[in-house]
């Protein structure tokens, strides 16, 4: 016991401290930063807020949801429609009155309340998430079945939202707020406030899921990602874990919605699509999955330097996404966070390359042709998987 | 009346697509656990070929009035996704076996890079490819109910296609080879079957059938560098309900979403429609979680 | 026999999957403390009748009630892990351990009784789990690994690694499938030795090839074979029967 948590704690600190740097940046950096640049660090601690449920989901159980746009629309739409309201002051929302809606439609009645509207943004995709969790999990609908089913849903949601132009603006999404429980957005003040808020958010929910990690039910989580009928025939009910671990991303998706759109300014479909919801889950990936605070890195590293190259190249900025997505996933699994062991995994890998195409040789020359490039086959399957183990280990903190 | 089977014949033109893209999907994910994103720029790329194809053979010969080029367009859209699919697969996907959640994410990347690779090359407007002008006729079934023949002739595009694929995964010593494969790819590498040929084959053989159907939906209309991730969503959906690893599979979920989702649209409005064909496939997965063809496994973690 | 508590009746249960009758109206019982052996040849429905008693499978005809503390359960009716969570437990053919958790990890999850999320949330081990979970771990000589990832063990330590997880859970019925395949003789002997401290306040039900191992061990043996039941009783009644002999044991019990 005293062996192994001395070893934790170690290993905890690094990471501890590593979180620690970046909420000191974070909180530090109005102090130097321009406004503008300001603004965006805000939104990047929101897409670092949704980061953080994804590694809980992706990183710790196993489940990837390419879907969590919806979760993170929902929390948007909420907040975006409270904010609507407070701008028509009483009046039809400008967009409605374009598409010719006559009275304000029942289901928008209730975000004219603040207190609402705060509840809604956490219930509102807890309860969608429940029970898409519930038709999901309960039936062991799971693995890429289930990916395909949380991409079809940002599909279906999105598409939706296109086409209740007179409801939700369409395309165009919901925009143009004036005021945010009666102070001015744009206001240098409010901002502040949002901004300090939002980091308060992304702290609190660190350390909230820090705490579930290190619990029993963290362990539980990893179980169900490792083995999950083991873990149902130690007595453990997998499903309910992760209907739990997914509308706490859920959760998490919603709240950074909700402060996203009055510091961003607009919500839109295409905010909330497949490709912006696919994107969410390479921040992890780059940051370091199964370690909270390399899923915070990921979010804000991917998504400054999105916004670097996006600024001074626009085209490019897909092509890089694009092999971001397949040099991390493929060559470096483990993400930024053990960024030292980077020079060793290249080396590996240039010597697994070496080895296979050694198999190959021997396959051309041998009589056996068949047999040695089978062997080819596993002996490069193999590194993998030990890779991916050393990954899992990571998870222990 | 009329209008319902004309909207029952438009979806199942429809579904002759899905079907021709969710093949390639299915077999890949069964062979060789492989989730393929990309799968539907494969079907960008087969019409972006079929475009040029138009192009090279409007300009070498301007003042022929055949349609005879179509046939080139296939062939070629045919060959260049395998192409591009054996490329790939010798680069990336090979190493990514069994690692389905990886694979997807790659994958994914990949068509972000292809997509962009085209918009560079073509431009991020829309092209069009005119269709054979026989295949503009319409055969009248009833007074109101017109067959389009471009629709027929998608139709009958996929039904030899899947003719084809069964064929070649049921009468050949290759599609055995494949077959046993996916069933034990350990076993049937110690009994010599070469698995990493057979992986190459069949991706580069699933990407080509992509590639004809990016052929085909050239005669539907104008294409872009986004038009493959309109299809993905709706072909992975297919093997969804579908189930992997059987041909039957594919074409019963390309039915239900093919011919499901138009008619949807068509009572409710176009944004409900996908609504209401998620909440189907959702309900049907109640009952078959794994699709409504799907191979049975005694392994406790599969 | 007659005054023993039944812990566990089969009645007349058959599975079939399609067409196939994996098991053929197979009845049995078994009581308190029995270390009860299932053989006979491959495929011949032994793994699946676990699966069964387990939840994994269900039973296409017939029933299987579990006795516990005056309870009765009917097994059909109940999902795996409630199954688990009323006593009996279970090791799988292929060794199945937490890979991304410490041994220690592996085994405070099967050592804990309350295993709803909100309770995993909260609760710390307590001293006697504690001491439940080294006691058994330096039995099975894992203590001191016991902070490592059981990705470091040999096939047999997994074994001894599923098998003392299944120990700490305390469960009333325990269902062992080829326990000590993968282990040497001397790991055999040692897990003989374990399921006799086990039978003191367990029934087993184990699925084994190792005759001497069955030897060893059984008290009752039931033979099957294609599905049905062939024979049923101690192992020097059943290693006499002539029928046993043909179908598996004079085929050197594969």
């Amino acid at each position: 016991m005293q062996i192994k948590d001395i070893q934790k704690e170690k290993r905890l600190s690094g990471k501890m401290k590593l979180a620690l740097l970046i909420f000191i940046f974070l909180a530090t950096a109005p102090l130097y930063m321009s406004s503008f640049r300001v603004t965006m660090l805000g939104k990047y601690m929101c897409f670092a807020l949704i980061a953080l449920g994804i590694d809980m989901i992706w990183g710790y159980t196993g489940i990837l949801s390419l879907g969590h746009g919806v979760y993170f629309g929902l929390g948007a739409y909420c907040m975006a429609m409270h904010l609507k309201l407070e701008a028509s002051d009483g009046a039809l929302p400008d967009f409605m009155a374009w598409s010719a809606v006559e009275k304000l439609p029942a289901f928008w009645a209730p975000f004219q309340s603040s207190a609402f509207t705060l509840f809604s943004i956490v219930l509102i995709p807890v309860i969608f998430a429940a029970v898409i969790g519930s038709l999901t999990f309960l039936n062991r609908i799971k693995g890429v079945f289930f990916c395909i089913l949380s991409q079809a849903l940002a599909f279906a949601l999105a598409t939706f939202m296109i086409g209740r132009q007179e409801y939700f603006g369409g395309s165009n999404g919901l925009t143009n707020f004036t005021t945010l429980f009666g102070h001015a957005v744009n206001d240098p003040v409010t901002k502040t406030v949002l901004f300090y808020l939002t980091l308060i958010s992304l702290i609190a929910a660190f350390a909230l899921c820090m705490k579930i990690v290190n619990s029993r039910a963290g362990r539980v989580l990893v179980a169900t990602r490792d083995a999950e009928n083991r873990l149902r025939f130690t007595g453990y009910s997998p499903a309910v874990y992760k209907v739990f671990v997914y509308c706490l991303s859920a959760a998490l998706a919603g709240i950074a919605g909700a402060l996203y759109v009055p510091q961003v300014g607009i919500i839109s479909p295409t905010d909330i699509n497949i490709a912006p919801s696919t994107e969410m889950v390479i921040w992890v990936a780059v940051g370091g999955k199964s370690t909270l605070v390399g899923a915070i890195l990921g979010a804000l590293v991917v998504n400054f330097a999105k916004s670097l190259v996006s600024e001074q190249f626009p085209a490019v900025w897909q092509f890089f996404i694009g092999a971001l997505f397949i040099a991390v996933i493929l060559f470096f699994p483990a993400g930024l966070i053990s960024i030292k062991d980077l020079p060793a995994k290249i080396r590996s890998f240039i010597k697994k390359r070496a080895d296979t195409g050694e198999a190959e040789d021997k396959k051309q020359a041998g009589t056996n042709a068949k047999a040695k490039s089978d062997n080819g086959l596993f002996s490069n399957k193999k590194p993998v998987t030990v890779t991916s183990v050393k990954v899992s280990k990571g998870d222990g903190q | 009346m009329d209008l319902i089977l004309m909207q029952l014949f438009n979806g199942l033109s429809v579904s002759s697509i899905l079907l021709l893209a969710a093949l390639g999907l299915a077999i890949t994910f069964g062979l060789m656990g492989i989730i393929n994103m990309a799968h539907g720029e494969f079907i960008m790329i087969g019409a972006y070929t079929a475009y040029v194809v138009q192009n090279v053979w409007k300009s070498v010969f301007p003042e022929s009035s055949s349609d005879i080029y179509f046939l080139l367009e296939m062939i070629a859209a045919f060959f260049v996704t395998a192409i591009v699919g054996l490329i790939l697969e010798r680069l990336i996907i090979r190493h990514l076996y069994g690692r389905a959640l990886d694979s997807l994410l790659v994958t994914w990347g990949i068509s972000l890079v292809l997509q962009q690779a085209v918009r560079s090359i073509f431009g991020p407007a829309n092209v069009s490819v005119s269709a054979p002008a026989f295949l503009d006729k319409n055969i009248q079934v009833t007074g109101m109910f017109a067959m389009s023949g471009k629709r027929l002739f998608i139709l009958a595009l996929a039904v030899v296609c899947c003719t084809l694929i069964a064929l070649m995964m049921y009468k050949t010593k290759q599609g055995r080879n494949i077959r046993a494969a996916m069933q034990n790819r350990d076993m049937a590498a110690s009994l010599g079957v070469n698995t990493a040929k057979c992986d190459m084959i069949t991706f580069a053989v699933g990407s080509g059938f992509a590639g004809i159907a990016g052929c085909a939906i050239t005669f539907l209309g104008p294409i872009g560098p986004t038009i493959g991730q309109s299809y993905i969503v709706d072909a992975f959906m297919t093997v969804v309900v579908g189930g992997v690893g059987k041909i039957i599979g594919c074409i019963t979920g390309a039915t239900i979403i093919g011919v499901g989702g138009p008619t949807f649209e068509f009572f409710t409005s176009a944004s409900l429609g996908k609504v209401m064909i998620f909440i189907v496939v959702i309900i049907i997965l109640q009952f078959k979680p794994k699709g409504i063809f799907s191979m049975h496994s005694r392994a406790l973690d599969d | 026999m007659g005054v023993a508590t039944p812990v566990l009746e089969i009645k007349n249960a058959s599975i079939t999957f399609g067409n196939f009758r994996a098991v053929k109206n197979v009845s049995t019982t078994v009581y308190e403390n029995e270390v009860r052996f299932l053989i006979g040849p491959n495929g011949a429905g032994k793994t699946t009748l676990l699966d069964a008693i387990c939840g994994k499978n269900k039973l296409s005809d017939g029933n299987i009630i579990y006795h516990n503390e005056g309870e009765e359960y009917d097994l059909q009716k109940i999902k795996e892990n409630k199954i688990v969570n009323i006593g009996v437990g279970r090791k799988f053919q292929a060794p199945s351990v937490f890979t991304g958790l410490t041994i220690f990890e592996n085994m405070e999850l099967a050592v804990v009784r309350e295993r709803d999320v909100f309770s995993s949330l909260r609760s710390r081990l307590k001293k006697r789990e504690i001491e439940d979970i080294k006691h058994q771990l330096q039995f099975v000589g894992l203590y001191e690994m016991k902070d490592e990832y059981p990705t470091v063990l040999s096939h047999g330590q997994k074994q001894w690694l599923e098998i003392a997880m299944l120990c700490v859970s305390k469960p009333k019925l325990m269902l062992l499938d080829e326990p000590v395949a993968g282990m040497g003789r001397r790991e055999t002997q040692r897990t003989a030795e374990l399921l006799r401290i086990i039978q003191n306040n367990c029934t087993i039900i184990v699925v084994e090839h190792d005759m001497q191992f069955v030897k060893e061990v059984a008290t009752l043996v039931t033979v099957l074979h294609d599905g049905e039941l062939l024979c049923e009783g101690t192992m020097d009644e059943v290693s006499s029967n002539q029928q046993v002999i043909d179908v598996y044991l004079g085929r050197g019990g594969e």
